[in-house]
């Protein structure tokens, strides 16, 4: 923020900061949302083929944090065969570990922000975290318990982005950057932040010469920055996005997959809890309708999200559920409530004279819900636990939240990329529509039949 | 068995009776309903209980059959006593639940079962026999009822006077003493009534009795062995029915044939 507010008062401008989530700075920079874009950006190349981007002004380096059992054991991703290691998705540390995982069959988990995947550390949920040493070290002041090794497993470097056509302004940019390293006012900011070390200074006084000498305005350590700046937007992109495409549909179906899978399992708990939730209030006692009651209320009356993150990070003291659990047990009991609210209208519609007529042949209460109440409510119930049900799909989507890395997910990482949601996003569309369609198609059909016969 | 003169002593003399109502007294809210109703029916008898809405008709039917609550007063269906009061759970029905079946007027077969999952439903879950026996038997009770070729069709499939039969049925298939019926003639024609009122007569043969509320003098004096009149939930008059339908000696009565 303060590097901004440099930039701005160097352009005679008043900064007016706008607020957006880290993974989609791109996104939002590329629709126009703001003109500059900053905040630990990695530069690479992709970056430079639709935005033009600034020199670097700070130079990190990725590091792995374990916790100090394994820190004399695992210095690399090589080291790390089967285990999970957590960084933020959409990141160089992210790529590496796509790359470790093809190369030593590392389990990445992707996370949202950088808080998470330490205190996931600490706790055994992740056995190692490959960030830059920025957050690493953040982090290490602030929770503990885990230890940094060393090396650097890469080194990136931050710049700021601005659209592409905005040359000019990124040039004056840069010559305020540049300014600010001469002067020692970007070292006090880093300094005042606790990120300033002796390999910023000679990365300050690598930029300077290589300015001077060259003058040219990317100067990044990337190998490919030189070739992606002469490529001209258009043609070069395409042959991208379709190289990109094979590269991203298998993991894309096995999202979806993983979004299917979690569907269906979340939805058969919701079934079954919401079954006994539904006779429980129509059946039970007034202690246990209350307390239902309560259950259902206060279920329907917080957002599925809030439930996610207490059950996924809040109990995580008193019960350390796997992600893909948690997300099943989140959705499950949250779905439940509501199946459960289906089921008691079904039940209570059934006609009073069929529940007499059973009981005069002679049937338990448990026999004429099991045989006659329950049998017909299920019918009612049908069209709406449809619904239900593809609601769920996309809800699933939540769960991304919880590090489950599902079919949105998986998009949105495509998407970051590639550069733009346009190909991602309708192939994701696409694949949902396959699997809730013919859903909705089957339950029409059954209901159909149904009421013909 | 019964202080009353004027019941006719019926053909099937020396059987114990099978349902024994009395002094039965039954509120809805503050209004009386049943007034101190003694009510018999004999084993193999054919009793058409009469009368103007209000009367009373149909709580005695759901009072025997244990849907309804009564408030003083004996019910025995052979040898089983209800007591006054609220209802009992179904656990403690057990024996009465044998021992009567009760066919609604509108049916009310169940809508997911077939014709013969309706009917084989209590003797399979409520009495645990093989669905293989209760298949046999439920084929041979649809069969004597004219509606065998029916077993596979739902509820919403059959006509009227066939829905009616499987709901004879479906009732008759844990083999009860007492049949209770509510206005069974209402939705038929002609030709079906009396199909109804043969087969009936031919159950009362089997040595079951059989309670039907009947707004249908013209039936109830062509089956029924015995008609009770209710006024205002007590007797207005009874006795042998085509006696008392074709001499009422009651204002009760006359109303009815009216």
């Amino acid at each position: 923020m303060e590097i901004a507010t440099f930039i701005a008062q160097e352009l005679g401008r008043e900064p007016q900061f706008v607020q957006v989530a880290w993974a989609s700075i791109e996104q939002s920079l590329a629709r126009g949302d703001f003109t500059i874009g900053m905040s630990g950006l990695e530069d690479r190349p992709a970056l430079h083929e639709r935005f033009a981007v600034s020199l670097p002004y700070y130079e990190f380096r990725e590091v792995l944090a374990v916790r100090a059992a394994d820190s004399a054991r695992v210095h690399s991703l090589a080291d790390l065969r089967g285990r999970r290691v957590a960084t933020l998705s959409a990141t160089m540390a992210w790529e590496m570990l796509l790359a470790a995982k093809a190369a030593h069959g590392v389990v990445p988990v992707s996370y949202d922000d950088d808080v998470h995947p330490y205190s996931d550390l600490v706790s055994g949920r992740v056995d190692a975290v490959l960030l830059d040493h920025v957050l690493a070290e953040r982090s290490l002041r602030r929770i503990g318990g885990f230890v940094i090794q060393p090396a650097p497993l890469a080194r990136g470097h931050y710049v700021a982005v601005l659209a592409a056509g905005n040359e000019a302004l990124r040039d004056s940019v840069n010559t305020t950057l540049r300014a600010r390293m001469r002067d020692g006012s970007l070292e006090r900011v880093f300094r005042s932040w606790k990120v300033w070390d002796a390999d910023q200074a000679q990365f300050q006084q690598r930029m300077l010469r290589d300015s001077s000498s060259a003058g040219d305005t990317t100067i990044s350590a990337t190998a490919t920055s030189a070739s992606a700046t002469q490529r001209a937007p258009g043609g070069p992109t395409t042959v991208t996005e379709s190289s990109s495409m094979r590269t991203y549909l298998p993991a894309l179906l096995r999202a979806a997959g993983i979004t299917l899978a979690l569907s269906i399992l979340a939805m058969t708990l919701a079934i079954v809890v919401g079954i006994g939730v539904a006779a429980g209030r129509v059946y039970g006692a007034r202690p246990v309708r209350v307390l239902l009651t309560l259950y259902v209320e206060v279920i329907r009356g917080t957002p599925v999200l809030l439930q996610l993150f207490v059950l996924y990070y809040g109990l995580s003291d008193v019960v350390r559920l796997p992600a893909f659990a948690a997300a099943v047990i989140g959705l499950g009991l949250n779905y439940a409530a509501y199946e459960s609210e289906i089921y008691r209208a079904a039940l209570q519609a059934i006609p009073a004279l069929q529940l007499e007529a059973a009981r005069t042949l002679g049937l338990s209460e448990f026999q004429i819900l099991r045989l006659v109440r329950g049998p017909q409510a299920l019918r009612l119930a049908l069209a709406p636990m449809t619904n239900d049900f593809v609601a769920l799909l996309k809800d699933s989507s939540l769960v991304s939240v919880i590090t489950v890395v599902e079919l949105t997910k998986q998009t949105a990482i495509y998407a970051t990329n590639v550069g733009s949601w346009a190909i991602p996003g309708a192939l994701c569309a696409l694949v949902y529509l396959a699997m809730s369609l013919p859903l909705s198609h089957m339950a029409r059909r059954l209901e159909q039949r149904w009421t013909l016969s | 068995m019964s202080g009353d003169a004027s019941i006719r002593t019926m053909a099937v003399v020396g059987t114990s009776g099978t349902l024994r109502v009395r002094a039965l007294h039954a509120v809805r809210g503050d209004q009386a309903i049943l007034c101190g109703l003694d009510l018999d029916v004999a084993a193999g008898e054919l009793c058409a209980v009469m009368g103007v809405s209000g009367a009373g008709k149909t709580t005695v039917l759901r009072v025997v059959a244990a849907l309804q609550p009564f408030s003083a007063g004996t019910v025995e269906v052979g040898g089983v006593a209800l007591a006054p009061g609220a209802v009992p759970p179904e656990s403690q029905l057990r024996a009465l639940r044998r021992r009567v079946g009760v066919v609604f007027q509108s049916h009310a077969l169940f809508e997911h079962l077939t014709a013969l999952e309706n009917v084989i439903l209590a003797p399979v879950h409520a009495l645990g026999r093989s669905r293989a026996d209760a298949t046999d038997a439920a084929m041979q009770l649809l069969e004597s009822l004219g509606v065998a070729a029916r077993a596979q069709a739902y509820p919403r499939q059959l006509s009227g006077g066939e829905a009616q039969r499987v709901a004879i049925a479906r009732a008759l298939a844990p083999d009860p003493q007492l049949l209770l019926m509510d206005e069974p003639t209402s939705a038929l024609d002609p030709a079906r009534r009396a199909a109804l009122g043969d087969a009936l007569r031919a159950l009362a043969l089997q040595g079951r009795g059989l309670l039907i509320v009947t707004h249908d003098a013209e039936f109830a004096r062509a089956y029924a062995d015995r008609v009770v009149v209710l006024s205002h939930g007590t007797i207005a008059e009874q006795g042998p029915a085509r006696e008392v339908l074709t001499h009422p000696t009651h204002d009760a009565t006359r109303e009815l044939l009216t």
